[in-house]
């Protein structure tokens, strides 16, 4: 693919809001993550949520899209001069040349939750009035809240392909921006803690009550956590800017919840979005790292197989928790820093590096320069997605 | 603009169960008959799933596979294709279950449920039914979703070397989210889009500088278009049945329209 120019960018989960201050979580090894219940949920773990979601309200006229996904979005566009990063675009290209393209894999679906709960507490038949399916719920929701509050026209989808989701609108507005869909893109991805993925992952018993210890010995599953993050990409970056340089997807064709254990499907979208670029050009791998038994050996197959064992990689869900249709845009946002800063965060909570992994795992922060950045976003249904940084040549 | 050729198409709804038996039906030179609404057809047991994976797979997901497996073809490879599904609203009847037994004491969420709740549980499926290792990915625009598949699966042409599935599909909810999302039927149309200039159903040119919306002109057939977001593809379809060039403007989100020029 072309290289994508990435003119701005901002993050907001549990560990920060804003660039500034998720460089200064990831040099001080600050955690978002802390021992809590969510709600009124039962179970015992870590969790990432953001602190503030609760009193964001969104503009009036977009009242009807009020959920906390959408308040998780809008809390995270207003950090970073994104707004008006927007704004100047929207100026240069026009509103229906700028496309939309917003990865989630629950939207709204907290909203949902407390509809079916009042209305099993009324012992009534129906959902309550207040619930409305289009603006909330609905998979489309998070981009149309995006898209409208934006003042934005142009192609808008959300991309839903569970927690690969953020990566691949990338890969997505790439292939709009290469066939002239549009002229510049907001993509990015937002997830908000819910009932939903935390009593469904502990069914599936990849909740850890211990926090998250991605790559070590004695790991025992995930950390949920919630987050937002969007980028605005445009055509033909500027040598020595940030840039997406590839975009790589495939399948895992194996099994809807567990990955591929010899990581061939990961490593041929590690792969793709290599593309031509030479393998000693790659400083460092963001892992998809959720700290379940199953993902971390499956994805140090797959980095292995690909490119050996001396590449430094961690994954940052240490910090942030697993933020599911999110972490594609908040581990490509704590790669571009990496590459920004010359950082390269260690593996958080890992005490005892799990001898079978064979990736040089990083046990310590380095302080480097930092020239292409390769991360990896992996989720349910076999969905893989790579996306490579780097500054443009 | 994007050329795509046409290399396949397929369609489950209400009355139009395949393509080849649509074909007449929707080129105008049979009628079109919706079924009585208590005629309800069997379950759709999909070809391509291996046997856990039938087991599993929810209605949503059959729905996706009727129209997929519709649209193959002697000379297409499904396993070579990548895949765009498009959805509004994947499978309603798995949220209700979760979202029922959230409100529930025991909260015990069925395992099986939560993995098909994923709005790519129908791509996963594929992908493992077919051994499809090339790239896919799932999109939703609420009623634009087709719109928005199309334009997806337009792009992802123009940048591989393989052809692309597009499965477009929505399942009526159960109550009591019907009443929120009242869909009419449960519906799914595929195509399979290739690079160059024609393939075995001719070509589209695909452009983003459409205005209005292009309606059925049967009014059966126009209830059916506006049940189902999959269904705004029925103008489009009674082209290519009928090999009839013309153009059609699908509606997109927002403000976006979107012309469609058939070529046969």
């Amino acid at each position: 693919m072309k290289p994508l120019a990435i003119s701005a960018y901002t993050v907001t989960s549990a560990a920060a809001r804003g660039r500034a201050a998720h460089f200064d979580a990831l040099r001080a090894e600050r955690t978002g993550l802390v021992e809590q219940r969510f709600e009124d949920a039962t179970l015992a773990c870590w969790i990432g949520a953001v602190p503030g979601i609760e009193s964001v309200s969104l503009p009036a006229d977009l009242a009807s899209f009020d959920c906390r996904n959408n308040r998780l979005a809008e809390l995270s566009l207003a950090e970073d001069g994104f707004l008006d990063a927007v704004a100047a675009a929207r100026a240069r290209y026009g509103a229906a040349r700028v496309g939309v393209f917003i990865g989630t894999s629950t939207s709204g679906v907290r909203h949902t939750e407390v509809a079916f709960r009042e209305r099993a507490a009324a012992k009534s038949a129906h959902l309550p009035d207040w619930y409305d399916y289009r603006t909330t719920q609905s998979t489309f929701s998070i981009a149309d809240y995006v898209r409208v509050r934006l003042g934005l026209d142009g192609v808008t989808n959300a991309v839903s392909a569970a927690c690969a989701s953020s990566a691949k609108v990338f890969a997505s507005a790439a292939r709009a921006l290469e066939t002239g869909l549009c002229d510049a893109a907001v993509v990015g991805g937002v997830d908000s803690l819910c009932l939903t993925t935390l009593y469904g992952f502990n069914a599936l018993q990849l909740v850890s009550t211990d926090i998250c210890r991605p790559a070590d010995a004695n790991r025992k599953g995930l950390s949920l956590g919630e987050a937002g993050g969007f980028a605005l990409v445009e055509r033909a970056p500027a040598p020595g800017t940030l840039a997406c340089l590839g975009a790589g997807e495939s399948s895992d064709a194996h099994h809807m919840s567990q990955p591929r254990p010899d990581g061939a499907g990961a490593a041929q979208a590690m792969a793709r979005a290599l593309g031509g670029v030479p393998r000693e050009r790659l400083s460092y791998v963001n892992l998809h790292g959720t700290a379940t038994p199953a993902n971390d050996a499956a994805e140090d197959a797959a980095l292995t197989r690909l490119l050996g064992t001396t590449v430094p990689c961690s994954s940052t869900k240490g910090w942030t928790g697993h933020t599911l249709g999110a972490a594609g845009i908040v581990e490509a946002a704590l790669s571009l820093l990496a590459i920004e800063h010359g950082f390269l965060p260690r593996s958080l909570n890992t005490r005892e590096l799990d001898p079978k992994l064979r990736g040089a795992v990083l046990l310590a922060p380095l302080q480097a320069p930092v020239d292409c950045v390769l991360s990896n976003s992996f989720g349910f249904g076999g969905a893989n997605c790579a996306l490579l940084f780097g500054r443009a040549a | 603009m994007i050329r795509c050729a046409l290399e396949g198409v397929g369609i489950a709804a209400p009355g139009l169960a395949g393509w080849a038996a649509s074909t007449p039906k929707l080129a105008g030179n049979a009628a079109y008959l919706p079924p009585d609404a208590g005629d309800l057809e069997p379950p759709y047991a999909p070809v391509l799933l291996p046997p856990n994976e039938r087991r599993r797979a929810t209605a949503a997901v059959r729905q996706a596979f009727r129209a997929a497996e519709d649209a193959m073809r002697p000379g297409l490879e499904p396993r070579d294709l990548a895949s765009v599904f498009a959805s509004s609203d994947a499978d309603l009847a798995v949220l209700n279950r979760i979202c029922s037994a959230l409100a529930e004491p025991a909260r015990a969420i069925s395992p099986t449920d939560f993995h098909n709740s994923v709005h790519n549980a129908a791509s996963g499926y594929w992908s493992i039914a077919v051994q499809a290792m090339a790239p896919t990915t799932t999109v939703a625009a609420y009623d634009a979703s087709f719109t928005a598949g199309l334009l997806e699966a337009a792009a992802l042409t123009a940048h591989l070397d393989t052809d692309v599935l597009l499965v477009a599909y929505d399942a009526v909810a159960p109550a009591p989210l019907l009443a929120k999302r009242p869909l009419a039927s449960s519906a799914s149309v595929a195509l399979v889009l290739g690079r160059g200039d024609r393939g075995a159903f001719g070509a589209l040119d695909i452009d983003v500088n459409g205005s209005g919306e292009t309606a059925c002109t049967r009014a059966a057939l126009e209830t059916l278009r506006v049940g189902n977001p999959a269904l705004r593809a029925l103008p489009l379809l009674e082209l290519v049945a009928a090999l009839c060039p013309g153009t059609v403007t699908l509606r997109g989100t927002g403000g976006l329209r979107v012309n469609v020029t058939y070529s046969p």
